[in-house]
C-alpha cells in the first residue's frame, strides 16, 4: 500500500534534513515543474487530481486555485498561505507531517506558488506548535540554503520568499479569512464573503489558503501525475488521506491510509477497536465540529461524500471515538465550552448563543435541566445554522450537538427527570 | 423590474442594500451594526430576512438584508414567522447579559435597543445564568462609560476608528467577553467621542455633561438650532426643560453635518448656562462696578448715552437679524465688522474670492466625494473640524473605486476596506505645523505663510500656464508643487481647501488660484472650501462692514459719544493698547451679549442678550449657506434677541424699524442686499401652519406640564406666545413626516425613538431630507466671476533672528464661547509657542522650557513645546486660547534666557 505522506516519517526519530530528503527523491518534483511544466501544467495536474481541501471542508483545491485571477494585468503581488493552525479537537494530523517531514510541505508549497503565481508564502503556525515551528524554521534555513527558496529559484525565473507565522493562538484562526485578519496583525475577524480571498485576499492582494495536508499531496501527483494519485483512493475520492482516531480505544493514532477506507477497518483493525470493558457508542469522525456517527454508520467509507450522505462531514478525518461509560451530555458540555469560549465575538448567535447554549449544557449537566432546555438546545441548533452567523464557527459548533441530541435523546432526558448525572 | 417584500412589489434600488431600501420605502427592519454612513458589516444578524429564489421557491433562505443588495427582481419576506423568530432569538441573545437597567439608564427613552427589542416582539427572559459583568472606565469630560449594556454591536470602534479617525478606542478580548474601551482608563482623545453617545444603540456611551441635569428624551422641549462654535454650521438641536438648556445633538443635515458634529459642538453650549452669563441688564453709574438695574432703567440711560454721534460695532458670532438691526440703528457708514487687522483682510479676502471669483463652495457631499485633495494652510482639524471629517471620507474614494472595479458595493465596508488595503485618494496637506490629517495625506509641506502661499502659486501655475507663478522655488519645492498639481489635475472631482485661520490673504489667494486652474482644466467651477472661525463670519461679510481698525480710525478722527458693541469681545479682537486708546476716544461703551467677558466688563451698558438656543436668526456658515436657528425655550430673566434692543434703542433714537417679529427683520435685511435676499426662504415664515397648527416643539408625551410650575402657581401657566416663528413652546401641534425639513425640533417616529428614526425623515437618496437639506446658499460662481487670476504675491520670509508668526488654532480652545463651558475648558491644553528643533536648539531652548516672546509691543512668557517638522524660521502662536492676549504681530522673537520648566 502506497503511504507517499508519511514514506519519510519515522515515529520517535528526527525529521529528514534536507540532503536525506533530497535522498529519498525530495524536491525532485521542484525540479520537474520549473524545467518542464508551466503553471498552468501544475493547475491542470492538480484539477486533474481530484484533490480535495483536507482543512476539512473539502472544497476541490485546483478549483480553489483558479479562482485567482489571471492574466498580465492581474492584482500583484499574490500570495500562498499554508493553514497549519490545527486545533480542531481530536486532530493532530498536520502536526505529524510538520514534525515529521518538513520539507515535504515546502516542497509542496513551493509547487503550489508557482502554480498560481505566488511569490510570497506563509505557514500560519498554531502557537502551541512549538516543535514544529523549530523543525520548520530548519527547514526553510536549509531550502533557502539550497536554492529551493528566494529568488531564481534553481536559476529559474521564479523566486518565492517563504515566511513562517507563529501565531498567537485562536481556534477560529483556522477560519481562512480569519486567518488573513490575524496574519495582518488585525484582530481575528473573519471576513465577508464575497469577495473570496483568491480577489481580495491578504493586504487585498489574490490569496490562496491552503491546509498543510493538502500542500503535502502536490509533490507527489507532480512525480507521480493525476491518474496515479486518483487510483489511491478505494471510492470516487482520490488520494490517501491522514486518518487518526481518540478516545477509549486500544491504540490510539493516526494513519495514512487509502482515500474511502471504512470506519469499522479504521477502528477495528488500526485502531484496535474498543478498549475492553468499553463499548462503541458512536464517534465524530472528523474532529469535535462533525456530526456523530453511531454503530449503523461503521460501514460507511471515510471520504467526502460517503460521509455527508449518512449526515455528517468528513471533517479532518480524525475521529473521536464515545463509549458507553462517558456521559455523552458532559461530552457535548466540554464541547460547547471549547466552542463558545473560541467565538471571535463578532456576530451575536455565535457570541451570545454558544454561551447559552454552554450554560443549558453545563445545567443538564449538572442535574438542574428543566424539561423545556432541550427545545431551547433546539431552537439554537436551528438559529445558529449556516447562513444565520457570519462563518462556519457557530454552524459547526451545532454539528455534534444536533445529532447528539437525536442520537443521545434518552440521556437528556434522564439528566433532567433524575436530576442527575446517571454516568456518576 | 421591481423587488418584492411580502408579496408587495417596490421598485428596486440596485445600488443599496436591502435594509437600507428596506427602511426607505418606510418598512420596519430591526437593526444594530449598520449604519448609513458607516455601511454593512453583518455583525448583529439583526435584520434576517427570508430571502427566495423566485415565485416557487418556498423554502428560501435566511439572509442579512444589510448584506444583500437590493437587486431586481428579489424577492423577500419581512414576515416570515422564520425570520421573525430569529430576529426575536438575536434580542434573546443580547439581552442574556444586558443589565435591564432602564429605569437608571440614560439611554431610556431613546434607546434603539429598547425599539428593537418592541419590534422584534422578545418579552421573556428564560437565561437562568448569571450575567456577565464588566469593570467600566473613566473616559473624561465628556462621555460616561457602561459596559454591562453593551451589545457587541461594534458601532463605537467602527466610527471612533475607521470612521474618525481615533486610535485610543479599541474592541479588546473575545467571545462573550469582548470590550469596548481605551487600553486604560483616560480622557478619550478625539475630537469626535462625544458622538458615541448617538452611534451607540444602548447606553454603553451617554453624555456626560448631560447627566448632571438630566432628563428623559420625552421631557426636552427641543427646537431647531445652528451650532455657533465654528463658520461649518452643523444643525444641531437644542434642547430644554426647566428653563434650562440641556444638551444639544446632532440633527441631519446631509448637505452639512450628516450625522456628527464634534465635541466642540456638542460640548460647547455650557457657555449657555456658566457663571459668566448675563440675565439681567448691567449698568453702571459713575465709576461704580456695574449693577444689575431695570429694563426700564437701562433703556432710559441708553437713551442718554445714545444722544449725539453713534458707532456700532458687529459681530461674527451674532445672526444676521442682530447685526442688521444694528446697522439700521447706527447707519451703514457709521457701522463696523468688530473684526480687524489681519483677521479682516483674510475676511475680506474670502469675500472677494467668494463673490468675483468662479470657484465654488462644495457642500458636505462635495467633500466626501472629492477624489484629490489639497489643503492649502489651514488646520481644518481644529478650526472646522466636520470639514476634515469629510475629507477623511474623501480620502477613501480610492479603495470604494478599487472595490467597484471588483463589484464590491461602496456600503459593504469591510470588503471595501480590505480591497482597497491602504490606498488612499490623494490628500495634501500644507500647514505650518502637523495636524491630526496627516497621517492619511499623500504628502506634507511645512513652511510659514508666504512659503505655503509660493507653494500654492506654483501648482496654479503648472496646471495651468496662464495662472501667475512663483520665481526661485527650490527643486524639492517645486518638485512637490508638481506632484500635487497632477494629481489635481488628473481628478474628475478635485477640491481645494484653505482658510482664514493662518491669517494671510496670499494663501487665501493662492488657493482661489489653484481652484479657478482646476476650473479651468474641468471647464466647470471647481471646489474651493474656505473654513471661517465664527458661525457667521460670512454672513457678516455678505452683510458689509467695514474692518474694527477703520472704527478706530472713526473714533481718532471725532469724538464718539456712544459705541454699541454687538456680541463681541473687542480684546479677542485688537490688541490692548489699541482698545485702551478706544476707549477714551468713546464716551459711552454699550455692550449687548449674554456673556460678560472683557469687553462687557468695561462697558457703561450692558443688556442681556438671547443664546443661541433663547433666540432666533439666520447664520451663513463656510458654504454661503444661510440657515436658521429657533428658539428653544423662553429664558428667565430680561433676556432678549439682540436685534430685539438694538430696534429699541433705535427707536429711543428716532428711527422706527417698524420689526413687530423676525419676518419682518428678515425681510428687510433681505430686502437691503441682492445677495441676501434668498435668507427669507431658509426656513417657513412664522405664519406657517401644518392643518391651522404650529409644530409642537415638545414632544406629545412630555409630562408633567400641570405640574411643572406648581411650586410657584398652582395654576398652569398658559404657555408663552411667539411671534417669531411657527413652533409652538407646547406639546400641542404638529408633529410628524410632514414638518418642513427646516422646523424639524428632533427626531422621533412610532416605534423609532431613538435618533435612528431620522431614516423616516429622510428621501430615498438616504443624503437628504425630504423637502431638501434645509438652508439656502446665498453665493453660486457665475454671476459675478469677473476675476481670472489673482497675482502671485508672496515676498520670501525674512532672515534673521526673528520668527514667523503662525497662529495655532486648537480644537477645544480656539472658540471664546465652548471655551466657556466647563466640560470643553478642561480639555484645552495650556497655551504653548511650537518651535521646530533646529530654531529651538539655535536658542538654547529644550521642550517643556519656558521662554520670553516679544511679538511686537506685547511680551509673553510661555512654555515652548519643540515639534518635530515644524518649518525652520516660524514659531506656533496659539492665539485665541483663553488667558492669551490679542496678538497681530507677524514676526516675533525668541528670547535666549528661557527658564527651565517641567519638562514634558
Amino acid at each position: 500500500m502506497e503511504r507517499p505522506l508519511t514514506a519519510n516519517i519515522r515515529p520517535g526519530e528526527p525529521p529528514l534534513d534536507i540532503e536525506g530528503y533530497e535522498r529519498s527523491g525530495g524536491y525532485r518534483a521542484v525540479r520537474r515543474a520549473l524545467s518542464e511544466l508551466s503553471p498552468d501544467d501544475v493547475l491542470e495536474l492538480v484539477i486533474d487530481s481530484g484533490l480535495r481541501g483536507r482543512g476539512g471542508a473539502g472544497f476541490p483545491t485546483g478549483q480553489k486555485w483558479r479562482f485567482m485571477p489571471r492574466g498580465d494585468d492581474a492584482p500583484r503581488p499574490r500570495y500562498l498561505i499554508a493553514n497549519a493552525d490545527e486545533m480542531e479537537p481530536g486532530t493532530f494530523k498536520d502536526r505529524l507531517l510538520l514534525e515529521g517531514d518538513p520539507h515535504q510541505l515546502i516542497e509542496g508549497m513551493i509547487l503550489s506558488a508557482y502554480a498560481i503565481g505566488a511569490n510570497v508564502a506563509y505557514v500560519f503556525l498554531r502557537d502551541e506548535y512549538r516543535l514544529a515551528a523549530e523543525t520548520l524554521r530548519r527547514a526553510i534555513a536549509e531550502a533557502t540554503d539550497r536554492g529551493f527558496l528566494g529568488e531564481h529559484i534553481l536559476g529559474s525565473e521564479i523566486s518565492l520568499s517563504l515566511h513562517l507565522h507563529t501565531s498567537a493562538g485562536r481556534y477560529i484562526c483556522g477560519e481562512e479569512t480569519a486567518l488573513i485578519s490575524a496574519l495582518e496583525g488585525r484582530r481575528a475577524i473573519p471576513r465577508t464573503k464575497p469577495p473570496f480571498p483568491q480577489l481580495v485576499g491578504l493586504w487585498g492582494k489574490p490569496t490562496v489558503v491552503n491546509n498543510v495536508e493538502t500542500l503535502c499531496n502536490v509533490p507527489h501527483i507532480v512525480n507521480n501525475g493525476a491518474e496515479w494519485f486518483r487510483s489511491l483512493g478505494l471510492t470516487s475520492d482520490s488520494g490517501t488521506k491522514l486518518y487518526g482516531a481518540s478516545g477509549k480505544v486500544k491504540r490510539p493514532g493516526l494513519w495514512e491510509l487509502p482515500m474511502g477506507t471504512p470506519i469499522r477497518e479504521l477502528l477495528e483493525e488500526h485502531a484496535g477497536g474498543m478498549r475492553d470493558g468499553y463499548r462503541f457508542r458512536a464517534l465524530l469522525p472528523g474532529g469535535a465540529s462533525t456530526d456523530f456517527l453511531v454503530e449503523e454508520h461503521l460501514d460507511t467509507p471515510m471520504d467526502f461524500e460517503s460521509i455527508q450522505k449518512v449526515g455528517s462531514r468528513l471533517g479532518t478525518g480524525t475521529m473521536i471515538v464515545l463509549d458507553d461509560k462517558t456521559c455523552p451530555v458532559a461530552m457535548l458540555h466540554n464541547l460547547e465550552h471549547f466552542f463558545a469560549q473560541e467565538s471571535c465575538g463578532w456576530c451575536t448567535p455565535c457570541r451570545d448563543g454558544l454561551p447559552y447554549v454552554e450554560h443549558l449544557l453545563a445545567a443538564i449537566d449538572a442535574g438542574d435541566g428543566r424539561p423545556r432546555d432541550l427545545a431551547l438546545l433546539e431552537m439554537h441548533t436551528r438559529h445558529l445554522g449556516p447562513g444565520r452567523t457570519f462563518c462556519a464557527h457557530a454552524p459547526g459548533a451545532m454539528e455534534p450537538l444536533q445529532s447528539g441530541l437525536r442520537y443521545f435523546r434518552d440521556d437528556f432526558e434522564r439528566h433532567i427527570a433524575e436530576r442527575r448525572c446517571p454516568y456518576r | 423590474m421591481p423587488i418584492y417584500v411580502d408579496n408587495r412589489e417596490y421598485p428596486a434600488a440596485p445600488e443599496k442594500n436591502l435594509l437600507e431600501h428596506c427602511l426607505s420605502l418606510g418598512l420596519n427592519l430591526p437593526y444594530f451594526c449598520w449604519h448609513p454612513a458607516m455601511g454593512s458589516v453583518g455583525a448583529c444578524r439583526q435584520c434576517a430576512v427570508k430571502q427566495y429564489r423566485d415565485e416557487r421557491d418556498t423554502e428560501g433562505r435566511i439572509v442579512m438584508a444589510c448584506m444583500t443588495p437590493a437587486a431586481e427582481g428579489l424577492r423577500i419576506g419581512l414576515d416570515e414567522p422564520e425570520a421573525r423568530d430569529f430576529r426575536a432569538r438575536v434580542i434573546e441573545w443580547l439581552m442574556v447579559n444586558h443589565p435591564h437597567d432602564c429605569p437608571v439608564c440614560e439611554e431610556g427613552g431613546e434607546c434603539h435597543l429598547q425599539d428593537m427589542t418592541v419590534m422584534t416582539g422578545h418579552n421573556y427572559r428564560r437565561y437562568r445564568g448569571l450575567k456577565r459583568t464588566h469593570r467600566n472606565q473613566y473616559l473624561g469630560p465628556f462621555l460616561n462609560h457602561e459596559m454591562n449594556r453593551c451589545i457587541a454591536c461594534y458601532r463605537c470602534v467602527r466610527f471612533y476608528q475607521d470612521y474618525a479617525g481615533g486610535d485610543d478606542l479599541r474592541a479588546f478580548a473575545s467571545h462573550h467577553h469582548v470590550y469596548f474601551g481605551r487600553h486604560e482608563d483616560g480622557v478619550l482623545e478625539s475630537e469626535w467621542s462625544g458622538n458615541l453617545a448617538e452611534v451607540c444603540p444602548t447606553g454603553v456611551f451617554t453624555d456626560k455633561p448631560f447627566s448632571k441635569h438630566y432628563v428623559r428624551k420625552w421631557d426636552l422641549q427641543s427646537a431647531p438650532s445652528i451650532c455657533v462654535h465654528c463658520g461649518h454650521g452643523c444643525n444641531v438641536a437644542a434642547q430644554e426643560r426647566y428653563g434650562r438648556l440641556r444638551r444639544v445633538v446632532n440633527r441631519f443635515n446631509g448637505d452639512v453635518n450628516g450625522y456628527f458634529i464634534c465635541d466642540r459642538g456638542r460640548y460647547g453650549h455650557g457657555f449657555v448656562t456658566a457663571p459668566t452669563r448675563v440675565r439681567a441688564p448691567l449698568l453702571r453709574t459713575g465709576n461704580r462696578e456695574l449693577e444689575a438695574v431695570g429694563v426700564d432703567e437701562a433703556l432710559h440711560a441708553a437713551s442718554e448715552m445714545l444722544a449725539g454721534r453713534v458707532i456700532g460695532i458687529g459681530s461674527p458670532r451674532a445672526s444676521l437679524e442682530a447685526n442688521f438691526a444694528l446697522k439700521r440703528l447706527v447707519g451703514d457708514d457709521a457701522f463696523y465688522m468688530g473684526v480687524g487687522g489681519p483677521d479682516a483682510a483674510a475676511l475680506e479676502a474670502v469675500h472677494a474670492i467668494r463673490t468675483e471669483t468662479a470657484t465654488r463652495a462644495p457642500t458636505l457631499i462635495d467633500v466626501e466625494n472629492a477624489d484629490a485633495m489639497l489643503v492649502l494652510g489651514e488646520d481644518v482639524a481644529s478650526t472646522a473640524p466636520r470639514m476634515a471629517l469629510a475629507l477623511r471620507q474623501a480620502t477613501r474614494n480610492r479603495q470604494k473605486a478599487i472595490a467597484s472595479g471588483l463589484g464590491i458595493p461602496a456600503w459593504l465596508d469591510q470588503p471595501v476596506r480590505t480591497a482597497g488595503h491602504g490606498q488612499l485618494s490623494p490628500l495634501y496637506v500644507a500647514t505650518p505645523v502637523p495636524t491630526r490629517l496627516d497621517a492619511i495625506a499623500a504628502g506634507i509641506f511645512r513652511g510659514s505663510a508666504d512659503e505655503i502661499a509660493r507653494l500654492g502659486f506654483a501648482i496654479a501655475a503648472r496646471i495651468d500656464a496662464r495662472a501667475p507663478g512663483v520665481d526661485d522655488l527650490t527643486r524639492d519645492v517645486s518638485e512637490l508643487a508638481a506632484r500635487i498639481a497632477d494629481a489635481l489635475a488628473s481628478a474628475s472631482r478635485p477640491l481645494v481647501v484653505s482658510g482664514v485661520s493662518i491669517r494671510s490673504v496670499a494663501v487665501l489667494e493662492a488657493a482661489a488660484n489653484v481652484a479657478l486652474a482646476l476650473g479651468a482644466k474641468l471647464g466647470r467651477p471647481a471646489d474651493l472650501a474656505l473654513a471661517l472661525p465664527e458661525c457667521n463670519s460670512m454672513g457678516l461679510e455678505l452683510l458689509g462692514a467695514r474692518s474694527l481698525d477703520d472704527a478706530l480710525e472713526h473714533a481718532e478722527r471725532q469724538p464718539i459719544r456712544a459705541a454699541i458693541v454687538l456680541e463681541n469681545d473687542l480684546a479677542r479682537r485688537m490688541p490692548r493698547a489699541a482698545l485702551e486708546r478706544f476707549g477714551e476716544r468713546v464716551e459711552h461703551l454699550i455692550v449687548v451679549d449674554h456673556t460678560l467677558h472683557a469687553t462687557a466688563r468695561a462697558a457703561d451698558l450692558v443688556l442681556p442678550a438671547a443664546a443661541f438656543a433663547e433666540g432666533d436668526g439666520t447664520l451663513v456658515n463656510n458654504e454661503g449657506r444661510a440657515q436658521r436657528f429657533f428658539q428653544a425655550y423662553v429664558p428667565d430673566g430680561e433676556i432678549r434677541e439682540s436685534w430685539r434692543w438694538l430696534a429699541e434703542l433705535a427707536r429711543r433714537r428716532g428711527i422706527e424699524c417698524g420689526w413687530a417679529s423676525l419676518d419682518d427683520v428678515i425681510a428687510d435685511c433681505a430686502a437691503s442686499s441682492r445677495r441676501l435676499a434668498p435668507i427669507v426662504d431658509a426656513a417657513p415664515g412664522a405664519r406657517f401652519r401644518i392643518a391651522d397648527r404650529r409644530i409642537a416643539r415638545e414632544p406629545a408625551r412630555y409630562s408633567g406640564r400641570t405640574a411643572m410650575h406648581a411650586n410657584v402657581d398652582i395654576r398652569e401657566p398658559k404657555p408663552p406666545e411667539d411671534p417669531d416663528t411657527p413652533l409652538a413652546f407646547s406639546m400641542e401641534g404638529y408633529y410628524g413626516p410632514r414638518v418642513p425639513p427646516a422646523l424639524i425640533p428632533f427626531f422621533r417616529a412610532p416605534g423609532w425613538n431613538s435618533n435612528q428614526s431620522v431614516h423616516k425623515f429622510l428621501d430615498e437618496t438616504g443624503r437628504a431630507l425630504r423637502g431638501g437639506n434645509p438652508g439656502v446658499r446665498l453665493v453660486e460662481p457665475g454671476a459675478d466671476a469677473r476675476r481670472a487670476y489673482f497675482e502671485a504675491r508672496a515676498s520670501l520670509p525674512p532672515s534673521g533672528d526673528a520668527l514667523r508668526v503662525v497662529p495655532l488654532a486648537d480644537v477645544f480652545g480656539s472658540d471664546e464661547l465652548a471655551a466657556l463651558s466647563p466640560p470643553v475648558a478642561e480639555r484645552i491644553p495650556e497655551p504653548c509657542v511650537v518651535l521646530g528643533p533646529a530654531d529651538a536648539d539655535a536658542r538654547g531652548i529644550v521642550d517643556g522650557m519656558t521662554a520670553e516672546i516679544e511679538l511686537g509691543e506685547t511680551s509673553l512668557a510661555l512654555p515652548v513645546r519643540v515639534v518635530p517638522g515644524l518649518a525652520a524660521g516660524t514659531l506656533g502662536v496659539p492665539i485665541g486660547l483663553p488667558g492669551m492676549p490679542f496678538i497681530a504681530a507677524e514676526t516675533a522673537k525668541v528670547g535666549g534666557r528661557g527658564t527651565a520648566g517641567d519638562p514634558r
